[in-house]
Parts: structure tokens; sequence; C-alpha cells
């Protein structure tokens, strides 16, 4: 009744291979990005842009990537912490030795780097599979941050050994630095969301993502009908890399605006990162938004309500963070293995069907 | 002897003793692993969580103290007794057992036949809800564990292998911990002590059984969930013993549950199935990480390099040799 593909007819191919070709979807998504580009920048106080907008945006990114890798190709990796950390230095070294080159296309290169880098300790999946791969990457994650930790010429020889972004910026306006606006760096992020999921919903349903897909749902299989396995899981390494060496790059330079590598990207931002698509649901684009959306509020909603409403310690919220989260992931796992996007497709079909039961 | 070999011995039994205590940890591992093909996570924060109750009771400490102060407005902390080493240890057993039932209840029957992917990350999300769980229950700060272990260097051995080095050479004599000696004591008993029970009791044979084939197992009339807790159980008193010896030597903090992030190369180089392989995966990179860091570690690389050896070791292997040195072969078909 509310959603449906009735009456929706394609005429053309150009119709049919549409991004969206489902008319309502189409009209609901515009509608999302019109409100996210031209509403919310003008309505948000500062605080809402840093302790939710800016984060949610940029773990989107991140999500997305490692949705490509491990949901959609099937490769668990726990080294999203690590690559993260790549594009952020990356940018870092690229800021500082061309003070020239835009922002933007710091960015991009930054992620381009983290692709390669990614592709290297890629190279182990071809070989090993599972958890074994899991225990792979994490030797990505503890070696990538002892490396920008112990070469000083990543962090330009720096004597308390952080980064620190320089003041850059776009169209006039400062999108890095102490006195970037809130708006524009929440527009600077929301541009590359945008164009990234974008590029993520076209190549998850062309013939790049179907192989991923094959190999993801079984890799013996695949490889007999004549999905190459070494070009396919190299492919899903080099662009989640991609993507998460942006996000990284974005959490440094417009977020953070100056990190120190165990505290920004340790351990924990891989498993964060990590819950989010579970949570989320793997192999969704809806889900890695949605993951990521549920793990930057949660805390920030526990802590509304426990501490500053109830008037607990701050420390006792933590730890309730902590088993809220880890009995979530238990509970979805258990019940519903494709997360929150799962349940949004169980809406939908009650929509449709909507007045009645059948 | 001169000085260099000896500094290189020390190293080495260094590594040893560290290595005895990844082996405890992978240890939890793999009998959970062999008998039910789930990889937990948690063992590392079970050690924590093990340590954690350990010193609470140990030290009458009430439980939720925190909690129960913030929404009560009373100010509880203590009981005011303190217990005997011994009967602690009995009473967090019996807590670490009564965890393994409700984990195998409400967790693993849920999750059976599910990928082994699914059922690893489900033991990550167990990891975090016991890490929050442990925090609320006993508090997050620093503790010093101390059930009577002796500790600190060994007079003995330094004067002793002082008279070793060469004549007029400056040398100090080995340092090694006592408490690393019993620690590798007790790990050499607890490792005879589950092969006597999985050799020779009944319970061990049936262990065995569903390791080997869970149907056929199952068929035999043996209860897969009574197996399953029997073994979490172990693999908790396991964890006990694990945390009381990083405990002792490190105090109960946070930090105690990464060395279940280092038990994994440990058995990636073993083998996930093979107990003597969690053994010798142990000590080898027990024995590398160290030698690593003495002669090149410190000096060409600037120290710390104990964070990653491992991990690059096992990846390194695990290209050559996916199954480990005594894992089972792996064979995929279609």
């Amino acid at each position: 009744m509310f959603y449906r593909e009735a009456g929706d007819y394609k005429t053309s191919y150009v119709d049919d291979s549409q991004t969206f070709p489902i008319a309502l979807d189409r009209r609901i998504y515009m509608a999302a990005a019109v409100l996210a580009f031209l509403v919310v920048p003008f309505v948000m106080t500062d605080y809402l842009v840093n302790a939710i907008m800016m984060p949610f945006l940029i773990f989107a990114i991140a999500a997305l990537g490692l949705n490509i890798l491990t949901g959609y190709c099937g490769q668990v990796s726990l080294g999203t912490g690590g690559f993260m950390a790549v594009g952020a230095y990356s940018t870092y070294k690229l800021m500082t030795a061309f003070p020239d080159l835009n922002i933007f296309f710091i960015v991009i290169l930054s992620g381009i780097i983290t692709a390669g880098v990614g592709v290297l300790f890629g190279l182990p999946s071809l070989r090993i599979k599972g958890f074994y791969l899991a225990v792979a990457t994490l030797a990505a994650q503890f070696f990538l941050v002892w490396m920008f930790n112990k070469v000083g010429w990543f962090y330009n020889y720096s004597a308390s050994g952080q980064i620190s972004a320089p003041e850059r910026t776009v169209l006039g306006q400062a999108v890095t630095g102490a006195n970037a606006a809130p708006w524009v760096s929440y527009l600077f992020c929301l541009v590359f969301v945008f164009a990234l999921a974008w590029l993520t919903r076209n190549l998850t349903r062309g013939r790049i993502g179907r192989s991923w897909m094959a190999i993801r749902d079984m890799d013996i299989a695949a490889e007999i009908i004549g999905v190459n396995p070494l070009r396919t899981k190299l492919s899903a390494f080099a662009i989640s890399s991609f993507y998460i060496g942006i996000s990284g790059s974005l959490f440094f330079a417009v977020y953070l605006g100056a990190a120190e590598v165990g505290e920004a990207f340790g351990i924990q931002k891989s498993f964060l990162v990590l819950f989010m698509i579970i949570i989320g649901g793997l192999g969704s684009i809806f889900g890695s938004f949605a993951g990521a959306a549920f793990m930057v509020l949660l805390p920030v909603i526990l802590k509304l309500f426990f501490a500053d409403f109830i008037g607990w310690p701050t420390d006792l919220v933590a730890h309730l963070n902590f088993i809220i989260v880890g009995g979530l992931i238990v509970f979805f796992l258990i019940v519903e293995p494709h997360g929150l996007a799962a349940l949004w497709r169980t809406i939908k079909e009650k929509l449709r069907l909507w007045p009645f039961p059948h | 002897m001169p000085v260099e070999l000896l500094n290189t011995i020390e190293v080495i039994i260094n590594g040893l003793m560290t290595g005895v205590l990844y082996s405890l940890v992978a240890l939890g591992f793999v009998l959970i692993f062999k008998s039910s093909g789930v990889f937990n996570y948690a063992q590392g924060v079970m050690a924590l969580f093990a340590a954690q109750t350990l010193v609470g009771i140990q030290t009458g400490q009430v439980p939720f103290a925190h909690l129960i102060n913030a929404v009560t407005g009373m100010h509880v902390s203590k009981f005011g007794f303190d217990l005997p080493s011994i009967i602690a240890i009995i009473l967090t057993t019996l807590v670490m057992i009564g965890f393994a039932w409700i984990v195998v209840k409400v967790i693993m029957v849920r999750l059976v036949n599910q990928e082994p992917i699914i059922l690893f990350m489900a033991t990550i999300g167990l990891a975090y809800f016991m890490e929050g769980f442990g925090d609320l229950m006993w508090g997050a700060e620093l503790k010093t564990l101390d059930v009577g272990l002796p500790s600190g260097g060994s007079f003995w051995i330094e004067d002793v292998t002082a008279q070793w080095a060469v004549e007029g050479e400056n040398y100090w004599g080995m340092y090694v911990d006592v408490l690393d000696i019993w620690a590798t004591i007790i790990a050499v008993f607890l490792v005879a002590a589950l092969t006597i029970f999985s050799q020779y009791t009944k319970a061990g044979t049936a262990m065995r059984a569903v390791a080997d084939d869970h149907q056929a197992a199952l068929s035999v009339g043996i209860s897969l969930n009574k197996i399953w807790i029997m073994v979490w159980s172990i693999a908790g008193f396991v964890a006990l013993v694990a945390g009381i010896m990083w405990g002792a030597k490190s105090g109960v903090q946070f930090s105690l549950s990464l060395i279940a992030l280092k038990a994994l190369p440990v058995l990636m180089l073993g083998g996930f199935t093979s107990i003597p392989g969690a053994i010798v995966g142990g000590l080898i990179i027990g024995v590398g990480e160290k030698l690593f860091e003495f002669w090149i570690g410190v000096p060409f690389l600037g120290g710390a390099t104990e964070n990653w050896f491992a991990y690059v070791l096992a990846l390194l292997f695990l290209v050559f040799r996916p199954q480990g040195l005594f894992g089972e072969k792996i064979i995929e078909r279609v």
C-alpha cells in the first residue's frame, strides 16, 4: 500500500539499468539527499555536527568499505584501524609536502595510496581464508600502527609524535584546521559519502559486484565457473581499502584535526567498524549507514539518558555501553544475521501488503 | 662463555617462559575449537574476568558495588573479610563453570550449524559483553593479584650464571623471574592433567568423540550439550590459570584480555586442532619475538617489535603451510 513497485513500467534499457529502478526508492533517496545537502547544514547546532553527524558520515564510509570486503566478498578483515591510519598519514604527508594541492585531491590520493597498501596485505587472502585471514589482517593492524609510531618520517619528526592538519580551503572556505566552520566540514564529508555510496551501489550490482558475491558464497565453485579469484579478491581489497583510506583521511584531517596513531586508529576502531556492518547488515549499503548511525548514536544516547538524566557516573555508563554492544552483537547474530537492513526489508514487505495480512 | 652468548641464552629462556603463558591461552582456544568448531575470541576476556573475580572474591568486594551505589545512593564497597587463596580459586572456578553453562545454553545452542565466521563474530560480541560485565561487577581499576606465588628475580640463578662468563668480563648473571618458573611448572602439570583426562577418563573419551565427529557421537548417545558445557568449563579453568599467572605478573587490567590476540598467531603456527601444536607454537612465538627484538628490533628498528612480530611470522608461515605445523590438512570440495 505505502510501498509498491506496481505501475512502474520500464520502456527502455536505460530505464531498466538506472541506479534505483523502483520509482518510490528513487524519490525517497533524492529527498534524503536534498535534505542532507540543503536543509541539515543550516539547521544543525555545532554540538550535533561534532558529536553525531561527522562521526556518522566518516564511519559510514569506513563501513561501506568494510562491507565491500566482508559483506560482499566474504573476506573478514580486522585491519580497518590500520588502513584508516594509512589514509590519515598519507593525507598528512601530502598536505605538508604539497601545500598548494587542493585538499579534495589529497583525500582521493590518500585513498589510492591506502588501496595499494590494502592490496599488499590482501595477497595472503589468495592462500588462506576465514578467520585465518582475519588474523593475517591483524598483522596489518599492528604492524602499521607500530610503523607510524616508530618511523619519524611519517610524522615529520615532530616532538610529540602527533600529526596535526594545517588549514586548507575549498572554494574559499576553510575545511581543515581550527578555523573550519562545522557546516563546511559537514558538507565536505557529505560530498564524499554521497559519491562513494553511489559508486558502491553501482559496483555491487554490476559485473565486479557479482563476482565478489560468487567468491563469497563459494570460492571454489566460483573459480570453476570462471571467476578469477586473484583479480576478484584483490579488487575487493583495493576498493575496500580505498574507501577506508578516505574515511581515515577525513577522520584525521576534517574531524579530529590532530591525531596520535595508537589512540585514534587502534584495534578498537577495527572492531567498531566490524560491529557497524554486523549490526547494520552484511552485504547491504543501507545496512552500512544504519550500522554506522546506530554505533555512533548508542553511546551518545546512553550518556544523555544515564549520565545526564539519571545522574550515574560516566564510567558506569561506559561499561554499560560495552555490555549492550556485546549483547546486541550476539542477539543480532542469533536472531537476525542480516542486521538492521533485514528488519527494514521486512518492514517494506509489510508496508507493501498493508492493510492486508497476506 | 662469551657475554653475547650468555645474553642470547637469557633472552631465549625468558622467551620460553613467555611462550608458556601464550601456550596456556592457546590451549583454551584449542579445547573449544576441537570440540565445537567455535573459534573463541573471548578466551582472553575470560582470563581477565576470571582474574577480576578471583581478586574480588579474595578481598571480599561487593559485586556491582559501583552500580548499587549509583542507583540507591548507598556507599558499599567491601564485605570486610579476606578469603584464603585456595577457597577463592575454588569459588572462581564455580563461577566460571556457571558462566560456561550460561554461554552454552544461551548462545552456542542457538548458533549450531552456523558458519565458523559467524560463530567467531558471536564470540567477539561475547568478549565485549564480558568485558563490560566484568568491569561493572568488580570495577575497572588496576588490581594487584596475590595468591601466594613467589615472584621477583632468582638470586641463585644470577649467582650461578655470573660465574659462567669469561674471567674479567663485566657480567652480572641472568635475570629469571621465579614467578615464570612457577608458571612453567604449573603449565606442565595442567597439560599433563588435561592429557590424562582426555585419554583415560570416560568424559574425556566422550569429548574426543565429539571432536572427531558430532553426528556419530550423538548417535552413540553422547549429549553434545553436556560435552560443550564441560569443555567451556575446562576452558574457563584454563583461562583462570592463565589469568592468575599474567595477573600476578603485571596486575589485573584491561591489557590482560589482549593476550587472546597474541594466542591467535600461536594457533596459526601450531594448527587449530592440535594440543601439542598449541604448546610448540607458543614456545616458538615466545622465543621468536624476544630474539627478534634482541637481535633486530632494538638495534635497527627502534624497539617494540613484539607488538607485531608474532602476526607477521604467522602470516608468512600461513602462506606456505596454511594448516599450521600440526594441523590436519585442509581439504575442500564443492
